[in-house]
């Protein structure tokens, strides 16, 4: 269910590295919360997200709507913006049907990749949910 | 149990305007003209003049009043049940309401017109002001707010004009986690932060944290009471001196004035500055989501910064002052929603004194009966004595994966609108209910058998709970995908 | 009852609360009265009010025919005793009607998409304003001074606590239309929008497009707005942005100020950004057509403190008086009452001395020496003359605004003419004196 090679965050967050790049999305729990998602926003600040956007972990860049609520998407790393993804405007409930893959959000070339080492395990953010129950 | 309230009945299918019109249908009819005619593109320059409105409906009177009676039978209304709603103090609107609102001279007045013709306008305002000041406790009123949020709107700016002047209008507005979700969004547009504050486990306003929190860069605190979960807050007034210590000021936000009037006024504990709800606690009607007025009361000290114009007694007559150098300026043009400020005062006279203090204690003793009788059935999430209304919480329901919305759901099938559901976001599936005064005991007992059975239900057949309402001409409607593919408008190409 | 309460006399519920905060008195107001007397009580404060008397006041709020059919309707408790449609099967009558506006309201300004309906035009134009400033993600508003002035003072109540600086460009003297150099001068990069209003508030009707070209070359937002609705029978729809106006005229009563309906449409790509309710379309589980509240996550009850506004209430029985109103006269019917509307104020205009050249619809500016003085010679023969304009331009105290509608009789504009005529020996009415513009 959680990828073991993934880093993951409080905020239900998931990065995928590969070479320098780390790759964004929601967790499966994440977008089981919301319910059908209807709507995400890249947002950093006030403006669009774009690439070449330098963003802080941590920071909001963006935020995920379903009906009843919205929920913001938190940075899990700093770095430059590679790539947004915008299918997700037409068909956002992909962010439902495979939160870990085809609904990635956004990719980011890590300017401090040492910050994964305060990210969680698999197996960590599991424990992490079951407790949250 | 058969369900006693409602039974099925055939109801109209009616299209939309624009598919019923067609070209040379009308409805109106003007007459002749007494001047002489002008031709548009002469008076205005072709370049301003408008093609046709495409697409704009053309029916006939006959097609136009049974278009919106029949869509008006697809609704429910106050006028054909209890709304069991919290927070909205959905009680009886007076229909001699509607009627003196109506009146030709009060209708038809222009806000412009000379002061020596609008006495009679002028002196409505200036009555209901005097007895809103007495109802709350408060030195001053101004009725320019056109609905709560606005009035809550109106009270931080006033909080933040008076700050500003003392040379600091400070940072943070401290708001319950309870709060109605209009009180961070206003703060929000009056330039503040907001600081969450948490409930006890009680439920009530945490002192300890509210201590902690209140530093010289907080401006106010905003509270409901009773809060909204229908509990007062017993140490409100310990919570105003903790503010007033450090120079901030205690707002309240007068959704729940039902439970007070006529037994406590916020003047007297505490309380700087409020708004109320005309549409809840005084009577006017929703009308399907508004007009309302949001009136908002004030001690002495805020009283210069309020809106402009203030009623002033010149002599023998009203006058409208001007000059107010400290004012925060207007809120909304003219003077307030005065055809809702008369149906307010229509309702106040028609009460006196002591009807409003009578009312106050049937809305509360038919909360307290509702809650005594459903207690068995459902969780209290918190053990305090309720005023108006009382929250039950799902957990027992959600355990046989039933929620409250699908309780509320179900109680349609009933003859019932839903209660507020999942607020106050402190309660885990919160069902808020407040029948108001108005239900009798008749009423009520229907209510509270239909949300027994529905309970009973969960346990046989929790299917038919889940999937209801049943019996409503529109079943559940696809909110997802509203929100997916905004279809906001018609155009041709709809079905 | 009580019994099930487990109490004895209804008092004994309130006794948890504090001895501190009982009010220990009865409240201090006369007991209530008999249904008969407070309908008296209305019509002696009704009589205390100007009625039966004729009106030439426009500025914002307009005297138009009320149809029948539109309290008919209202009446109804179906509509007017029903809550918010948060709960979609049971409030498909207010969810359609309010599509139906908001589907009208669309025709009506040539924009994509439109709210439920805002608390007036005031507001309705301060939320336009912040909905420009999160859009353009600066903070700037450059506002005409042609703009209703009671709107200007509310714009300024809301933009000062969000940052956004205020700065007016003012009127040509000659045609009454803002003043378009002035704002190319003023304009710049930290500009969110660029006000105007039309008809502006001297009546004329604005050259909006223009306007707009200046606004989006500096890319800030073009947000018109408007007070007579009725003008847009016959105006060419705006090339805006944004569109923030009040709905009074159609259908809803003076009422000295209120309750009135504002209403915000816009272009499909700022919908997210609006404020207010929004009904769509949608269908139900058996696949039949229904309406919903939707882009609910907008608001304050799920954003909170990020909501793109605090506005709870819209003001829908209202804006139902104004879409029965639209119903009731229809594509044809709105474009003659405008027309209407046109040559009455067309008619008045001829025998005075229009103090602007630009073209105007139902309101315009007349030169008279001593308004006040040729109002109260009026009110003798119960007619309540325009709005001496000093009030809120001092450079023009000696001149009033006036308003003709469908209402209005030949011959009590004659009437108003005579007055302001002989009032104002300068005076020369000219026969081409009807804001001819080529």
């Amino acid at each position: 269910m959680y990828p073991e090679n993934y880093r993951y965050t409080k905020e239900h967050e998931w990065v995928h590295v590969e070479g320098d790049t780390g790759t964004i999305g929601i967790t499966d729990h994440a977008q089981h919360e919301l319910g059908d998602i209807v709507y995400v926003d890249f947002k950093y600040g006030r403006e669009t997200l774009k690439p070449g956007q330098h963003v802080d972990q941590g920071k909001t860049i963006g935020s995920v709507e379903s009906v009843k609520a919205v929920s913001d998407i938190y940075s899990p790393v700093s770095g430059h913006v590679v790539d947004v993804n915008h299918t997700l405007a037409d068909t956002p409930e992909k962010l439902n049907a495979d939160p870990h893959g085809e609904a990635w959000l956004v990719k980011i070339r890590l300017s401090n990749p040492g910050e994964l080492a305060n990210l969680l395990s698999a197996a960590d953010y599991q424990t992490y949910i079951g407790a949250e129950k | 149990m058969p369900i006693k309230k409602v039974r099925s009945h055939i109801s109209p299918n009616e299209a939309l305007l624009f598919e019923r019109s067609s070209p040379g249908k009308k409805a109106y009819q003007l007459p002749a003209l007494d001047v002489p005619a002008v031709d548009p593109r002469d008076a205005l320059g072709a370049q301003n003049v408008r093609a046709e409105i495409a697409g704009f409906p053309e029916v006939s009177e006959v097609e136009a009043i049974r278009h919106f009676t029949r869509l008006s039978t697809w609704n429910y209304a106050i006028d054909h049940g209890m709304y069991p709603l919290g927070s909205c103090t959905m009680k009886y609107n007076p229909r001699v309401n509607e009627l003196v609102a109506r009146t030709e001279g009060l209708a038809w007045a222009h806000p412009y017109q000379p002061e020596s013709l609008s006495q009679g306008a002028m002196e409505v305002m200036a009555h209901l002001e005097s007895a809103l000041c007495e109802i709350t406790g408060m030195d001053a009123v101004t009725l320019q707010p056109a609905a709560g949020a606005h009035g809550e709107l109106t009270g931080i700016l006033l909080i933040r004009a008076l700050l500003e002047k003392q040379g600091n209008p400070r940072k943070k507005i401290l708001i319950p986690d309870s709060a109605h979700g209009t009180n961070p969004a206003t703060a929000a547009i009056a330039g503040y932060v907001v600081e969450n504050i948490r409930s006890d486990e009680q439920g009530l306003l945490d002192l300890a944290a509210l201590e902690r929190s209140v530093t010289e860069d907080v401006a106010g605190l905003m509270v409901t009471n009773p809060n909204t979960l229908g509990v007062f807050e017993s140490r409100i007034i310990e919570a105003a001196e903790v503010l007033h210590r450090k120079g901030a000021l205690l707002y309240m936000d007068g959704a729940n004035m039902n439970a007070l009037v006529g037994i406590a006024r916020p003047g007297d504990f505490g309380v700087d500055v409020m708004h109320l709800n005309l549409h809840k606690t005084f009577s006017t009607p929703h009308g399907g989501g508004g007009p309302g007025g949001g009136p908002v009361a004030v001690k002495k000290p805020l009283e210069p910064y309020l809106p402009v114009p203030r009623l002033k007694r010149d002599g023998v007559r009203w006058t409208f002052n001007y000059g107010c150098p400290l004012s925060i300026g207007k809120v909304k043009a003219f003077y307030g929603n005065f055809g809702v400020l008369v149906r307010a005062l229509a309702y106040i006279l028609a009460h006196g004194g002591n009807g409003l203090r009578a009312a106050t204690m049937d809305a509360v003793l038919n909360a307290n009966y509702i809650r005594k009788k459903l207690e068995p059935y459902f969780d209290l999430p918190y053990a305090l004595p309720n005023m108006h209304e009382v929250v039950f919480s799902d957990e027992r329901q959600a355990r046989l994966g039933v929620r409250t919305g699908d309780i509320a759901k179900r109680l349609i099938d009933y003859g019932f609108h839903p209660y507020t559901v999942s607020f106050p976001l402190i309660v885990h599936g919160a069902m808020m209910i407040e029948p108001t005064e108005t239900e009798g005991k008749l009423e009520l007992d229907l209510f509270i058998d239909a949300l027994i059975s529905i309970a009973k239900e969960i346990e046989t057949e929790p299917e038919t709970v889940k999937t209801a309402p049943h019996s409503t001409r529109t079943s559940r409607v696809d909110e997802v995908k509203a929100a997916r593919k905004p279809v906001l408008k018609w155009t041709p190409a709809s079905p | 009852m009580l019994e099930a309460c487990g109490v004895e006399s209804p008092e004994d519920l309130f006794a948890h609360l504090p001895e501190a905060v009982r009010l220990t008195r009865p409240l201090q107001l006369p007991p209530g009265i008999s249904e008969y007397e407070i309908v008296d009580y209305f019509r002696r404060r009704g009589e205390e009010t100007a009625g039966g008397c004729a009106s030439f006041l426009g500025a914002g709020v307009y005297r138009h025919y009320r149809p029948v059919l539109v309290d008919t309707v209202v009446a109804r408790g179906e509509f007017l005793t029903s809550y918010t449609p948060y709960q979609a099967e049971i409030s498909q009558g207010t969810l359609t009607t309010i599509f139906e506006f908001q589907t009208m309201i669309c025709q009506l300004t040539g924009m994509d998409v439109a709210n439920a309906s805002m608390y007036d035009g005031s507001t309705a134009l301060a939320e336009a304003a912040l909905m420009s400033a999160r859009l353009s993600s600066k903070g700037g508003l450059l506002v005409a001074r042609s703009v209703h002035p009671e709107y200007q003072a509310v714009l300024q109540t809301y933009a000062k606590n969000q940052g956004m600086p205020i700065t007016e460009f003012g009127y040509d003297p000659e045609t009454g239309m803002a003043d378009l150099d002035d704002l190319e001068r003023k304009l710049n990069d930290l500009t969110a929008a660029v006000i105007v209003q039309s008809p502006n508030f001297f009546g004329v009707v604005e050259d909006v497009t223009r306007a707009a070209e200046i606004a989006h070359r500096r890319r800030a937002l073009l947000v018109m707005a408007f007070t007579e609705a009725v003008s847009l029978g016959l105006l060419q729809p705006p090339e805006a942005d944004i569109v923030a106006g009040e709905l009074q005229s159609f259908a809803i009563a003076p009422s000295y100020g209120g309750p009135y309906a504002g209403i915000i449409a816009t272009r499909e790509k700022f919908a997210r950004q609006m404020p207010g309710r929004l009904v769509g379309e949608t269908t139900d589980t058996h696949g039949n057509r229904a309406f919903c509240l939707t882009l609910a996550t907008r608001e304050q009850h799920i954003r909170r403190e990020k909501a793109t506004s605090n506005i709870c209430t819209n003001q829908a029985l209202i804006a139902l008086m104004a879409t029965v109103f639209m119903s009731v006269y229809g594509k044809q019917g709105l474009r003659e009452l405008a027309e209407q509307n046109l040559a009455k104020a067309h008619y008045l205009a001829g025998k005075l001395k229009p103090r602007f050249s630009g073209p105007f619809f139902n309101e315009f500016v007349a030169t008279a020496d001593q308004p006040d003085g040729i109002n109260a010679a009026l009110l003798d023969k119960k007619i309540i003359g325009g709005l001496p304009l000093g009030r809120f331009y001092p450079e023009l105290s000696d001149a009033m605004l006036l308003c003709a509608t469908e209402m209005s009789r030949r011959e009590d504009m004659d009437l108003v003419a005579d007055a302001i005529v002989q009032a104002t020996p300068a005076l020369v009415p000219s026969p081409c004196a009807t804001g001819v513009r080529g």
